[in-house]
C-alpha cells in the first residue's frame, strides 16, 4: 500500500509547515541560550525532528510501505555506523596515555 | 551434456534489432550485459599489460628496467584499473544484467534506461582514466592517499579521481536496479527463500554498492578538491588529518571487496548445485551469510588502519570484527562442499573452475586471518603477503568465478557450445600459473619484501623468477578463453536450451533467450535447485 | 494480472499510454519508482555522511575554531534561506497533492512557486559566499580573514587552527547542497513543462512524487547544515558548545 491511494489534507500539510517554521525559531533561540554541553543535542534533537516530519508527512512516508521505512531508517543507520565506529578511533587515542597521542 | 544441434527458428535478443544504434541505445538487459562484458574484457586486459610490466621490472633486483616513477605509475593504473573497472563490475554488470531478470521471471530490470545510463558512466569513466594514463600517469597507489595524492603528486590525479568519481555512479546504478528488481518484479510463486542464490548474492552486493560506493565518492571529490581548490580539508598544516582520508576511503574499499567476491560466491552456488545436480546444502545458511558478509563487511575497514595512527583500541575491536566476517564465508565454503559430497558430480568444464575457486578462496581467507590478527599485521603490512592474500580472493577467488561462469552461461548468452577440452586445459593453466604467480609472494611477505617497491635484496630473487614465470603462463591462461570463446561463436555447435540439464528458470528458456525473456508468464511452483522432486522433501 | 500478451511484447492490449512495458501494472510501476527513489536517497545520506564525519571529527579537535568561524557566517542569510526551504517543500508537497487529484492549475502554481523559492536560496546564497569572498574567509592560498567592524569597515581577523577547515567545510558541504538545489530546480523546471502539458492525473503521478522526494531531501540536508554551520558561535569566548 504506497501513498499512492492517500491524498493529504492541505491542512495537515500547512500545520506541518508551521511546525517546521516554529522549530527553526526555537533553535535559533536555544542557540542564544548558554546550556553548556547540552547546546549540542538541542540543535540536533530539533533538527531530526523538523527532518522527521518532512520525511513521514512531506515524503509520505509514513502512508508507504514497510520496506520504503526500512530503506529511509537503515540509510540512516549506516550513517551511525560511519560515525561511531570512525570516532572510536579518534575518541580512544587520548586512552593510550603517550604523550603527543 | 547434450550434443544436439538445433537450428534456432525463433529471433533471439542478438537477431533484432540490428545495427549499432540499436545495441548502443538498446534498453535490454541481455544487450547491456554483452556491452559490459566487452568492456570489461578490454579493461581486464589492459589492467594485465600494467601488471605484466611491473612482473618484468621484477625479475631482477635492481630497478633497471623502469624508472621508478614509471614503476610507480605502473602498479597505480593496474590497481585502478582492475579494481575500479574490472573486478567492482566484472560479475554484476555481465552475468548479473543478464541473469537477474531471468531468474526471477521477468522481462527486463526495473530501470532499462538507468541500466544503460549506468554503462556509459563506465565507459565515461573509464576513458576518463586512460586519459590519465596516457597523459602522465598516475603514481598514488590506487588508495591515493593524502596528503601525496592532494598536494605533492606531479600526475594528474585531479582528473583520475574525477574518472573513478564518474565510475562509481555506474556501480550505484547497477545495485540500485538490482534492489528494486529483486524486490518488485519477482514472478508470481517466486518467493524470496525460491530464489536461486545468484540473485540472493547479487541483491547483497547491491546493498554494499548502494551504501558504500556514495563514501569513495566523496572521499575521491574532497582529494580532487584539496588538489584542485588547495581547500585544505586532509591538510596539517592547517590542522587536517591524512588519516581522516583513509577511515573515508576503506569505509567503501573495504566493502568493496566484498563487492568483488560475493557475486563469484552466487556463481559458485549455481555451478556446485548443477555440476552436483543437487539442492545446496543449508540453502537458507548460504542465502543468509551472504547478507551477514554485506553488513559485516562494512563494520571491518579499520584493520587496513593498524598501522596509520588509528588507536590500539579502535583496532582492536576492528581486529575482532574481522575475524567474524570470516565466518559466514566459510559457511559457504563447508556448505558447497557439503553439496558435492554425495552428488552426482561430473567433470565438465564448470566443474574445474569451481574445484580451483575452492581451493583458492579458501587459502585466499585463511590468509586474510593472518593480517586481521593486528599483532601479525605489524609485520605482514605493506609487504608482499597482503598482496598474495588479496590476489588469492579477488583473482584465484573472483575471476575464477568469473570464469567458472562465463563458460556454464556461454551457451545460454550467446547459443554456442564452445569446445569443452580447451576449456578444461584453460582452468588447469590457470590454477597452475596462479599458484606460481602468488604462492611465491606469501614467502616473499615473509621474508620482508615490501610491496610498490621495484627493486629489492638479491637472495629474493627466486622467488620473483617463479611469480613472474607463473604470471607468464597466468596470462596465457587468460588469453586462452579469449580465443576459443570468441571462435565458438563463428564455428561452435548451437547449443540447447539446456547443455547441462541443470534446474533454474534460465535453462527454460531458448538458447541464446528471445528478447523479452520467456515465450509464456513465468509462475513458480518448486524450490530452487528442485533436482530430485519424486518423493523427498525439500524444504523451499 | 500477467497474460501472455504481456510476455511478448507490444501486443494491442488495453493499458495506461504511460505504462512500461516491463511493469505489468502502474501501481507496480509506481512503487518501483518510489522505491527506486528511496534507495537513491540512501546513496545520497552516505555521500553528505561522508562530510557530516568529516564535520564530526574536526569539531572535536577543534571546538574553538568552530565557534569561532561559525561566529563569521551570516546567521540572517542562513536563517532565511531555512524559511525559504521549508516554505518550499511546503508547495512541493502541494504540488504533489495536486497532481494526486488532478488538478493541472494547483499544479503549475505550486511548482512555480517551489522554482521561485529554490532560486531565491541560490541567489542568497550567492551572496552569502560574495561576502565571505570580501572578507578573505577562503581557505586556501587566498586566506585572509577580516571582519566588519561597528564601523562598518574591515579589520584583519585571528582565527584559531582549524578555522579554514571550517570554512573548507563550509563551502564544500554548502557547495554540493547547493549543486544539488541547482539539479533540482532544473528537475521541477522539466517536471512542470510536463505539468503544463497535461501529463499527470491520479492514474499518473509517478515523476511528480519522486521528484518532490528528492527535493524535500535536499530540504532535509540543509536543515541538518543550517545549526550546525551557523548556530554556533554566539557563545564565542564562553565554554565549548
Amino acid at each position: 500500500m504506497s501513498s499512492a491511494h492517500v491524498v493529504v489534507p492541505v491542512r495537515l500539510y500547512v500545520t506541518i509547515w508551521l511546525a517546521l517554521v516554529v522549530g527553526t525559531a526555537v533553535t535559533v533561540l536555544a542557540a542564544h541560550q548558554d546550556f553548556g554541553r547540552l547546546n549540542t543535542p538541542i540543535a540536533l534533537g530539533i533538527a531530526v525532528t523538523k527532518a522527521s516530519l518532512v520525511v513521514l508527512f512531506f515524503m509520505g512516508v509514513r502512508s508507504n510501505t514497510s520496506l520504503t521505512k526500512v530503506v529511509v531508517i537503515a540509510g540512516f543507520f549506516w550513517l551511525f555506523i560511519l560515525f561511531g565506529l570512525g570516532m572510536s578511533d579518534y575518541l580512544s587515542r587520548p586512552w593510550l596515555g603517550v604523550p603527543g597521542r | 551434456m547434450h550434443q544436439v544441434v538445433s537450428t534456432p527458428v525463433r529471433q533471439s535478443y542478438l537477431d533484432a534489432p540490428y545495427g549499432v544504434a540499436a545495441w548502443l541505445l538498446t534498453k535490454d538487459h541481455k544487450r547491456i550485459a554483452v556491452l559490459y562484458m566487452i568492456s570489461i574484457a578490454i579493461m581486464f586486459s589492459l589492467g594485465a599489460v600494467f601488471a605484466a610490466g611491473v612482473r618484468a621490472e621484477l625479475l631482477t633486483p635492481k630497478g633497471d628496467l623502469l624508472s621508478a616513477d614509471m614503476y610507480n605509475k605502473l602498479f597505480t593504473m593496474h590497481g585502478v584499473v582492475m579494481v575500479f573497472f574490472f573486478l567492482v563490475p566484472s560479475i554484476p554488470a555481465t552475468l548479473g544484467n543478464f541473469l537477474i531478470p531471468i531468474m526471477c521471471g521477468t522481462k527486463d530490470l526495473a530501470f532499462p534506461r538507468i541500466n544503460l545510463l549506468s554503462w556509459y558512466l563506465y565507459i565515461i569513466g573509464g576513458l576518463i582514466v586512460l586519459a590519465t594514463a596516457v597523459n602522465g600517469g598516475l603514481d598514488t597507489g590506487w588508495t591515493f592517499y593524502t596528503p601525496y595524492s592532494s598536494q605533492s603528486s606531479p600526475t594528474n590525479v585531479t582528473v583520475a579521481v574525477f574518472g573513478v568519481f564518474v565510475a562509481g555512479f555506474s556501480s550505484i546504478l547497477t545495485g540500485f536496479n538490482f534492489i528494486v528488481t529483486v524486490h518488485r518484479m519477482r514472478a508470481p510463486g517466486l518467493t524470496w527463500f525460491r530464489l536461486p542464490l545468484f540473485v540472493w548474492a547479487h541483491y547483497a552486493t547491491s546493498l554494499v554498492m548502494i551504501l558504500g560506493t556514495p563514501v569513495i565518492a566523496i572521499t575521491v571529490l574532497l582529494v580532487g578538491l584539496e588538489r584542485a581548490l588547495h581547500l585544505g580539508i586532509f591538510d596539517p598544516k592547517v590542522g587536517g588529518d591524512p588519516v581522516l582520508m583513509q577511515h573515508l576511503f576503506w569505509f567503501y574499499s573495504h566493502p568493496a571487496v566484498y563487492i568483488m567476491i560475493l557475486p563469484g560466491m552466487g556463481v559458485i552456488s549455481e555451478l556446485v548445485a548443477a555440476v552436483s545436480r543437487k539442492q545446496i546444502f543449508g540453502y537458507g545458511f548460504v542465502a543468509f551469510s551472504s547478507l551477514a558478509i554485506a553488513v559485516i563487511g562494512f563494520l571491518v575497514w579499520g584493520h587496513h588502519l593498524f598501522l596509520s595512527s588509528q588507536s590500539i583500541y579502535a583496532g582492536l575491536v576492528f581486529s575482532f570484527i574481522s575475524m567474524l566476517v570470516a565466518v559466514p564465508s566459510a559457511v559457504k565454503t563447508f556448505n558447497w562442499t557439503a553439496t558435492m559430497y554425495k552428488g552426482s558430480v561430473t567433470w565438465e568444464s564448470p566443474t574445474y573452475f569451481v574445484i580451483g575457486f575452492m581451493g583458492l578462496f579458501t587459502i585466499g581467507g585463511l590468509t586474510g586471518l593472518f593480517l586481521a590478527t593486528m599483532g601479525m599485521d605489524v609485520a605482514l603490512h605493506d609487504t608482499y603477503f597482503v598482496i598474495a592474500h588479496f590476489h588469492y580472493i579477488m583473482v584465484g577467488g573472483a575471476v575464477m568465478a568469473f570464469m567458472g561462469g562465463l563458460h556454464f552461461w556461454w551457451p545460454k548468452m550467446f547459443g554456442k557450445l564452445y569446445p569443452e577440452a580447451w576449456a578444461k586445459a584453460c582452468a588447469i593453466l590457470i590454477f597452475i600459473g596462479f599458484n606460481l604467480t602468488f604462492f611465491p609472494q606469501f614467502v616473499l611477505g615473509y621474508l620482508g619484501m615490501p610491496r610498490r617497491y621495484y627493486s629489492y635484496p638479491d637472495e629474493l630473487q627466486v622467488w620473483n623468477v617463479l611469480s613472474t614465470a607463473g604470471a607468464t603462463i597466468l596470462g596465457l591462461g587468460y588469453i586462452l578463453p579469449m580465443i576459443y570463446l570468441t571462435y565458438s561463436l563463428f564455428k561452435g555447435a548451437n547449443a540447447p536450451a539446456n547443455p547441462w540439464g541443470a534446474k533454474g528458470l534460465e535453462w527454460t528458456t531458448a538458447s541464446p533467450p528471445p528478447t523479452f525473456n520467456f515465450e509464456a508468464p513465468v509462475v513458480v511452483d518448486e524450490p530452487a535447485y528442485n533436482y530430485r522432486p519424486s518423493g523427498e522433501v525439500i524444504v523451499g | 494480472m500477467l497474460t501472455g500478451q504481456d510476455m511478448i511484447g507490444h501486443a494491442d492490449h488495453p493499458h495506461h499510454p504511460r505504462l512500461q512495458h516491463h511493469f505489468y501494472s502502474m501501481e507496480q510501476q509506481l512503487e518501483a519508482s518510489i522505491l527506486g527513489m528511496w534507495v537513491f536517497l540512501v546513496t545520497e545520506i552516505m555521500f553528505f555522511g561522508g562530510l557530516f564525519m568529516a564535520y564530526i571529527v574536526y569539531r572535536t579537535a577543534y571546538p574553538e575554531a568552530w565557534m569561532a568561524s561559525s561566529h563569521e557566517l551570516n546567521v540572517y542569510m542562513g536563517g532565511a534561506n531555512t524559511l525559504v526551504l521549508i516554505c518550499s517543500s511546503l508547495t512541493m508537497a502541494l504540488a504533489v497533492r495536486s497532481a494526486q487529484i488532478g488538478s493541472r492549475r494547483g499544479q503549475i502554481i505550486n511548482l512555480i512557486l517551489t522554482i521561485v523559492f529554490g532560486v531565491t536560496f541560490l541567489v542568497v546564497k550567492y551572496f552569502e559566499y560574495k561576502a565571505k569572498f570580501d572578507h578573505g574567509l577562503v581557505p586556501g592560498p587566498h586566506w585572509d580573514p577580516h571582519e566588519v567592524l561597528a564601523n562598518g569597515s574591515l579589520a584583519p581577523l585571528s582565527l584559531p587552527l582549524g578555522s579554514q577547515i571550517f570554512f573548507s567545510l563550509y563551502f564544500i558541504m554548502t557547495g554540493i547542497h547547493a549543486a544539488h538545489m541547482v539539479a533540482g530546480v532544473v528537475l521541477m523546471l522539466i517536471i512542470l513543462v510536463m505539468a503544463w502539458k497535461g501529463r499527470f492525473s491520479a492514474d499518473y503521478y509517478g515523476p511528480v512524487e519522486i521528484s518532490g522526494l528528492y527535493w524535500h531531501f535536499v530540504d532535509i540536508v540543509w536543515i541538518f547544515l543550517f545549526p550546525l554551520l551557523y548556530l554556533l558561535g554566539f557563545h564565542f569566548g564562553g565554554p565549548p558548545v
